[in-house]
């Protein structure tokens, strides 16, 4: 089977400052994959460089075709739709306006009519607050939005920065369900930048633990949520 | 109390000309964020333009129509090489290259078309407009446009796939771009806009003060403030903003003893600072929750 | 940037990147050479150009003032004109009416400022970015129609302005150099007296930066509301910082009316507001030794771009500040930082 992101020899900086020495990793098609490790690894920075929202340098693969030279709105039309770190809601716009903004690349009009219906059925809770500017939502209802945002680009690869930041373990465990489901019925190839690595190494089935800008482990989530030393030494659990 | 309601509907005309203005103000605002110092000589510089062609034989509505294009592409054109090269600079810097454009625009205009005051035709003829001698047919005209366009750009705004993508790519830049939405195009689709809607204004405004280089200074200057006490977030505060302010203006000149025409300007400012210092969105703008 | 959480954004937070502390300034060997130059140059030039290089300190200094506003405390002003007009007619009505000695007619037009300035910040709390410039831009358009009225026609002689006298040099200064059979100008003897308070107004908001009202100012400019969290009295060191900018104007208004001797409402419009706006941004917002560089871009440029073109002089000077702020969008701070950086790399070498 071949990858459907490659991503070799990744390097990103923010001015002069380095932040990845070298990555390598690959997803396959219909994995949902987590990249794990500590404040300040490099998780985020590696989510934005995919999109080309850092300086980087390093090849970047999607389905055969390089991203690199690539805008990032150009990247996202490819359909790798980016739930970012804090959510990056429209907050003065309206919950169905958000929803609407997520499927803007697509010409489809009926079909994003009915992708708004089957996110509202996923998340009851938007299909409440459709008319209320998104705002005023709480943080997990805002954090459901922008996984329904990102679903609405009908994404073949769905990136999500730490989705489970600031809920409560209940919400993260529905939310991460959801995931879960999107993955295995909708196909969606997902990559999840994740701190709470215990809940993560659940969901996913293949990790990788990346350490000051370097994968330091990689494998079956499984395996690697057995392994008793990786666990003490690198996901501190 | 005759008086009274007679200085309200020559507000009322005069804020025609600022609500117009501010529509092209809150145009801009949505697009970058910023209030465009030079606006008032783009619109200038548009009228001009629409002169010209008359001068060399077009109808009105010809001419119109040309310089509406014209300023939508010259409008993008200043984005695309004035601006976006400084997308990355402070904001002031952008405020600097702002007054740059200004004094560009009116040194060219100046040396293009001279600084006398040039008569500029008005398509709504200038008889007294329903028999009041306080509102012309054309005042009442630029009252309609005006209208019309606050209503075109709601429903543009509110219903089209090209306004929701422009009201995204101002309000959160990366998210939008997240979303597959060309922000930069985006802006220089505003300022496109924001030039169109300014020569629209330019051309109503110009029968009434005459056409020369320094005819939009203190229009501007209303505009920016119809636009700033309506709420810069509303192009319908802004028109409304526009009226409030003329009448203010007038009235101010009647009742309030020593005001001449040169205080009107401070005190309607005063006034507006008032309403800000009570409503800081203005009257109609949405206030953002802030968070840390 | 406003103080309570449910209040108004008006501008997305960081309209001023932040500076460090240490870049508001120039290196200990760099400031002695500025100096000397300050110093010694007047001795070999013009009176013409004495009188520029008077000028040159005098609306640095005021750029300076905005500087500390804005850089230091993130506030944006377009009404520094009005404070620069009530320091200039305060030393004019002072020194012509009240017969009041020139020097001390400065301190007195700072006070007066600074309480202007205190009094004007307190509404502009409620305001923010563009509301604020808009506040401010109507101060600027205020003050010379205010200082036009006829009520307060006897003190400062309504349109036609005041003709302010040119002080001499102080006796002791003139018998001191007849020993060497020298003799100074006026301009000479108002250069140096400018440059002084220059310099004491200099060393002043250098350290104000560095205190702990400074750190205050500039926790404010970064984030307010986290400064009011960390318990930085928000509201106190806002109208502060505008005081003290008004106030430093106001000194520099005096200044200018003593040289020019001249003062009258249409000198001091919105023109000269938006003219030290620029200089501000010319200079580098929030690096102070900036200021004369903007200063001198605010001067000197206007009559390059006259002298290039007469017609066009409008569109050579927009050229010219296209320019500027193309090449070197964060001011002449950029410059400096490059060039440090490159006399660093020479030195390793």
């Amino acid at each position: 089977m071949t990858a459907m992101l490659n991503v070799k020899d990744l390097r990103a900086y923010y001015g002069q400052v380095q932040a990845l020495h070298g990555l390598n990793f690959a997803l396959n098609e219909g994995s949902l994959t987590t990249l794990l490790g500590a404040n300040g690894a490099g998780k985020t920075t590696t989510l934005r460089a995919i999109c080309n929202m850092v300086r980087s340098t390093g090849a970047i693969e999607f389905e055969g075709a390089p991203l690199s030279g690539r805008s990032t709105e150009n990247i996202v039309r490819l359909g790798i739709a980016h739930v970012p770190q804090g959510r990056g809601t429209f907050t003065t716009m309206t919950v169905e306006e958000n929803l609407q903004l997520g499927a803007i690349s697509r010409k489809d009009k009926a079909g994003v009519v009915a992708d708004i219906e089957r996110m509202y059925n996923h998340f009851p809770v938007l299909k409440q607050r459709y008319a209320q500017q998104a705002g005023t939502l709480s943080g997990g209802e805002q954090q459901m939005l922008a996984v329904a945002r990102a679903l609405m680009l009908r994404p073949r690869l769905m990136l999500l920065d730490e989705p489970s930041f600031g809920l409560a373990p209940l919400i993260v465990r529905d939310l991460f369900k959801i995931l879960g489901k999107i993955n295995r019925e909708e196909k969606v190839t997902i990559l999840v930048v994740e701190q709470n690595a215990q809940l993560a190494l659940e969901l996913a089935d293949q990790a990788y633990v990346i350490e000051t800008g370097r994968i330091v482990m990689s494998g079956k989530a499984n395996e690697i949520a057995n392994n008793e030393d990786v666990r003490k030494s690198y996901l501190g659990y | 109390m005759e008086l009274f309601t007679n200085q309200i509907l020559a507000g009322i005309a005069t804020g025609a000309i600022y609500a117009c203005m501010a529509l092209a103000v809150v145009m801009i605002y949505q697009a970058i964020d910023h209030l465009n110092f030079a606006q008032g000589e783009m619109a200038m510089f548009s009228t001009f333009v629409s002169w010209q062609l008359m001068q060399w034989g077009a109808p009105y509505w010809g001419a119109f129509v040309i310089t509406l294009v014209f300023s939508f592409f010259g409008g993008i054109a200043i984005e695309r090489l004035l601006f976006k090269p400084l997308a990355k600079a402070p904001i002031l810097t952008n405020v600097a290259g702002f007054i740059a454009l200004f004094a560009i625009i009116n040194s060219v205009a100046g040396l293009i078309w001279d600084f006398t005051i040039k008569q500029y035709p008005t398509p709504f003829g200038s008889s007294p407009f329903l028999g009041s001698q306080l509102i012309s047919t054309h005042q009442a005209g630029m009252i309609g446009v005006t209208v019309l366009l606050l209503v075109g750009l709601y429903f543009f705004f509110q219903f089209t796939r090209i306004g929701l993508a422009m009201r995204a790519a101002a309000s959160v830049p990366e998210s939008a771009r997240l979303v597959g939405i060309n922000t930069s195009w985006m802006i220089a689709l505003g300022w496109g806009m924001a030039a169109a809607i300014g020569s629209i204004a330019g051309m109503l405004i110009a029968p009434v003060v005459f056409l020369e280089p320094n005819m939009m200074g203190g229009v501007l200057i209303y505009g920016f403030a119809a636009a700033v006490l309506g709420g810069l977030t509303s192009p319908l505060g802004a028109v409304i903003g526009g009226f409030l302010v003329g009448i203010f203006e007038n009235l101010a000149g009647t009742y309030i003893p020593g005001v001449g025409n040169e205080l009107k300007l401070p005190i309607a400012l005063a006034l507006i600072i008032t309403v800000l210092v009570v409503k800081p969105a203005g009257l109609f703008g949405r206030p953002i929750v802030k968070r840390v | 940037m406003s103080a309570a959480i449910e209040d108004v954004v008006t501008e997305s937070p960081g309209v001023i990147e932040a500076v460090p502390k240490r870049a508001m300034t120039l290196g200990t060997g760099t400031s002695l050479v500025m100096l000397g130059l300050l110093l010694l140059t007047p001795l070999f030039v013009k009176n013409f150009i004495i009188f520029q290089m008077t000028m040159l300190l005098i609306y640095g200094v005021a750029v300076l003032a905005l500087n500390i506003l804005t850089g230091g405390s993130g506030q944006f002003s377009l009404g520094q004109s009005a404070f620069y007009a009530v320091g200039a007619y305060t030393s004019a009505i002072l020194m012509e009416h009240a017969g009041m000695n020139y020097a001390l007619t400065l301190p007195i037009a700072g006070i007066i400022c600074f309480a202007f300035g205190f009094l004007f910040g307190q509404p502009a709390l409620r305001l923010s970015g563009v509301y604020l410039a808009l506040a401010t831009f109507a101060l600027a358009t205020a003050m010379p129609q205010l200082l036009k009225l006829g009520y307060f026609e006897q003190w400062t002689g309504g349109v036609q302005g005041l003709v302010v006298t040119k002080p001499d040099p102080p006796e002791a200064v003139q018998s001191m150099l007849s020993w060497l059979h020298l003799k100074m100008s006026q301009d000479m003897w108002l250069y140096y007296f400018t440059l002084v308070i220059t310099i004491a107004i200099y060393i002043f908001s250098v350290n104000l930066l560095r205190s702990r009202s400074g750190r205050a100012f500039m926790a404010i400019r970064d984030n307010e509301i986290a400064a009011s969290a960390m318990g930085v009295d928000v509201a106190l060191y806002k109208t502060l910082a505008f005081g003290v900018s008004a106030g430093i104007t106001g000194v520099a208004g005096g200044l200018g009316a003593i040289t020019v001797q001249f003062v009258a409402p249409d000198s001091y419009t919105i023109t000269l507001a938006i003219s030290l706006f620029l200089g501000m941004v010319v200079g580098g917002v929030g690096w102070l030794p900036g200021s004369i560089v903007g200063s001198a871009f605010i001067i000197f440029v206007p009559n390059i771009a006259e002298g290039i073109s007469k017609g066009l002089s409008g569109a050579v000077f927009g050229v010219l500040l296209f320019l500027v702020i193309f090449l070197v969008p964060h001011g002449a701070r950029q410059v400096a930082i490059v060039g440090q950086q490159l006399i660093g790399r020479f030195r390793k070498n």
